[in-house]
């Protein structure tokens, strides 16, 4: 296997195990707080929100948001680390 | 023509001028501007772009109304239309920008190395896309008629006009940059009278923080939800804040319009048009952001507006004094009253309007004894964002103004979709399967007429509505979820799966889908949760077809021939950033 062949497998590696770690941050605050949990967690109070009906209308959607960004941020450093950004 | 009129007509005309005069300056060159706006749009107007071309009529008309009605239940459209960009940025948007191409249907073709997988995907495309289109249309009719008082007809030959005119001149360079204004309204239209309605209520400028604060009580305060939970729970509704839908139905309406959303050509054909794979995955996130300035507000305004609904027609004490007597209605309910989206029918003939939910048979008893005979009020939910400004009180050119960002939301939507079908069938049909020696120039005036096509086509399909349009969500999500999303994921993360195995898997989820739904939807008896798949509704069974397409898929790539090297290099190189290449500076 050629050195390159090698570094480029270590680079979808890598990515694969970021992408894995933000769908299941994905999957928890989503599927499982907002739907799953959100029964148990209604007896807690956010302010004015029971903390399930929170997740699932407003608190999965902040998630998302912070998911996509922090995801593009890594990835443009691991571009950079493994050599195969862009310019 | 009274003031409010005169003044929508002045709001929704100046938008039509700014629209207009962007066509103009951005009209496509060559086939490149055309499908993906020659690759040179920033991530941020990219992302608002996107924001206003995911947005539909659906959004920002019927969202809000969905969830005051539905309450936590209506998580599901909440969580279902902004996780799927998480999927997108993670798991397709990248991959497909490096890839380079122009479509959806030519990404399927090359990986799988098929013009029958071509053929499919197209096909796959132009059903979603068109269910969805015509739903869009007939958005538009509605507003028009309601708020310029022109009939339905003549309000769809309006939009048709304008989104031919942006759509076939500008294509994908002059949709997306209409699509940046569009948005612009639109968010004003939708936040601005959410604002209001929070302060009147809680105090609290941001919705999203009033949703969550208090309200005056009689003399003391309680918080809005709580408030909110008490009184619809005397009236014989289930508690706001809690679900009446089976756990694993919510799930799986959730994953399905997720994966849909992912799987939506529209959308995904907006991360072509970027400079850079790096700018491909912010720009999800600036596309998330925007939409979720609308979609964290949704929630407030749908529970404010039931919040106001129900103090409007039970002035004292919900269900303990009298109702609103119907002589005594306010002016928004004359108004609305004559487009039948609001409609009282005195059933035990004294005159008040008694407001409360009539199909639960726990609370009979007690309606029963107050010498009520039924529900008297029927609320249609489209009203609850566009007479909210009404209902609150609001000064005409906020009503003006949700006029205009109704339109800007179906039209932007329309048009996104009108240059999908259109591309491929210039790009993907007569170009790579019957005349591939047309010149750029010819494959350019092909996409013209189809657009125009398109156009005609959508506006009849709005105009008369077949049966099916109602269901729109079930049908474009579920279909995208069981057909194009795993074909997709399966040619970016699998080098195994192979022609056969992915034309199966489209077919099987693609039939599969479509028959569940129609069945379901067209017989009343089988309407019924006991008789669904696994407990999952038409609205989630996308999730099991998208299972069925990926099952398929490897089971009969296992027992065929595996991809030959040159697909295996193709899969290798989107896999990695460095050459996406050729942008073109606007």
């Amino acid at each position: 296997m050629s050195q390159q062949q090698k570094s480029r497998d270590a680079y979808w590696t890598a990515n694969l195990k970021i992408m894995a770690g933000c769908l299941i941050v994905w999957f928890i605050v989503s599927f499982g707080f907002g739907i799953f949990l959100a029964e148990p967690l209604d007896n807690f109070q956010l302010f004015g929100y029971p903390l399930g009906f929170w997740f699932a209308q407003q608190g999965s959607i902040y998630t998302f948001l912070v998911l996509i960004f922090f995801y593009a941020w890594r990835m443009n450093k691991l571009d950079r680390e493994h050599d195969v950004h862009e310019d | 023509m009274d003031n409010l009129q005169l003044l929508t007509y002045i709001v929704v005309g100046f938008t039509f001028v700014i629209y207009i005069g962007i066509a103009v300056w951005s009209r496509a060159h060559t086939t490149g501007d055309f499908y993906v706006a020659g690759k040179g749009v920033h991530p941020i107007a990219n992302g608002m772009a996107t924001a206003a071309d995911w947005m539909s009529a659906a959004s920002f008309i019927s969202m809000a109304g969905l969830i005051a009605f539905l309450g936590y239940d209506g998580s599901v459209y909440l969580m279902g239309w902004t996780g799927g960009y998480v999927l997108l940025a993670l798991l397709l948007a990248p991959y497909l920008r490096k890839y380079g191409k122009f479509t959806v249907p030519s990404f399927i073709a090359d990986r799988y190395y098929s013009k029958a997988a071509r053929v499919v995907a197209v096909i796959c495309l132009i059903f979603i896309s068109f269910t969805y289109v015509a739903g869009q249309m007939r958005g538009v009719g509605i507003v028009f008629s309601r708020f310029l008082e022109v009939d339905i007809l003549t309000g769809l030959l309006i939009g048709m006009g304008i989104v031919f005119i942006y759509a076939v001149l500008g294509g994908m360079k002059g949709i997306t940059y209409t699509q940046v204004a569009q948005y612009c309204v639109l968010i004003f239209a939708y936040t601005v009278p959410a604002v209001f309605i929070s302060i009147q209520l809680t105090g609290n400028p941001l919705p999203q923080l009033g949703l969550g604060s208090t309200v005056t009580d009689g003399g003391g305060s309680m918080y809005l939800l709580q408030k909110l939970d008490l009184i619809v729970q005397d009236l014989g509704f289930g508690a706001y804040t809690d679900g009446s839908k089976a756990m694993i139905d919510v799930a799986a309406i959730t994953l399905a319009l997720m994966v849909g959303t992912a799987g939506l050509p529209h959308v995904i054909v907006r991360f072509f048009t970027v400079p850079k794979v790096s700018d491909a995955r912010k720009s999800a996130g600036w596309a998330l952001l925007f939409i979720a300035l609308l979609y964290t507000t949704a929630p407030a305004v749908g529970a404010m507006a039931r919040l106001n609904l129900i103090e409007t027609i039970w002035p004292g004490e919900v269900a303990e004094s009298q109702p609103l007597a119907y002589e005594d209605r306010p002016e928004w309910f004359r108004t609305w009253e004559t487009t039948g989206l609001i409609d009282f029918t005195d059933k035990n003939g004294d005159g008040l309007i008694q407001y409360y939910n009539g199909a639960n048979p726990d609370f009979a008893p007690i309606a029963e004894a107050n010498g009520w005979e039924g529900n008297e009020l029927m609320v249609d939910r489209d009203i609850m964002v566009l007479a909210n400004p009404e209902i609150a009180k609001l000064p005409n050119w906020v009503i003006a103004l949700v006029a205009a960002g109704g339109i800007a939301a179906a039209l932007s939507t329309a048009a996104g979709l009108l240059l999908v079908i259109s591309s491929a069938i210039s790009h993907d049909l007569v170009k790579n399967i019957f005349a591939p020696r047309m010149s750029d120039r010819g494959e350019l005036l092909t996409g013209r007429i189809a657009a125009a096509v398109a156009i005609c086509v959508a506006g009849y399909l709005g105009y008369d509505p077949p049966g099916f349009v109602a269901q729109v969500v079930a049908f474009a999500f579920g279909l995208a979820a069981a057909s194009l999303f795993p074909a997709i994921i399966m040619g970016i993360f699998s080098t195994r799966i192979n022609r056969e195995g992915a034309i199966a898997g489209m077919l099987t989820g693609l039939i599969f889908t479509f028959g569940y739904i129609v069945f379901f939807k067209s017989s009343s008896a089988a309407a019924i949760p006991e008789n669904w798949l696994f407990g999952i509704s038409p609205e989630g069974i996308g999730v099991v077809g998208m299972l069925l397409n990926f099952g398929v898929a490897f089971t009969v790539s296992r027992f065929t021939a595996a991809p030959p090297v040159h697909i295996r290099e193709l899969i290798e190189d989107i896999r990695v950033p460095r050459g996406a290449g050729d942008a073109q500076a606007h």
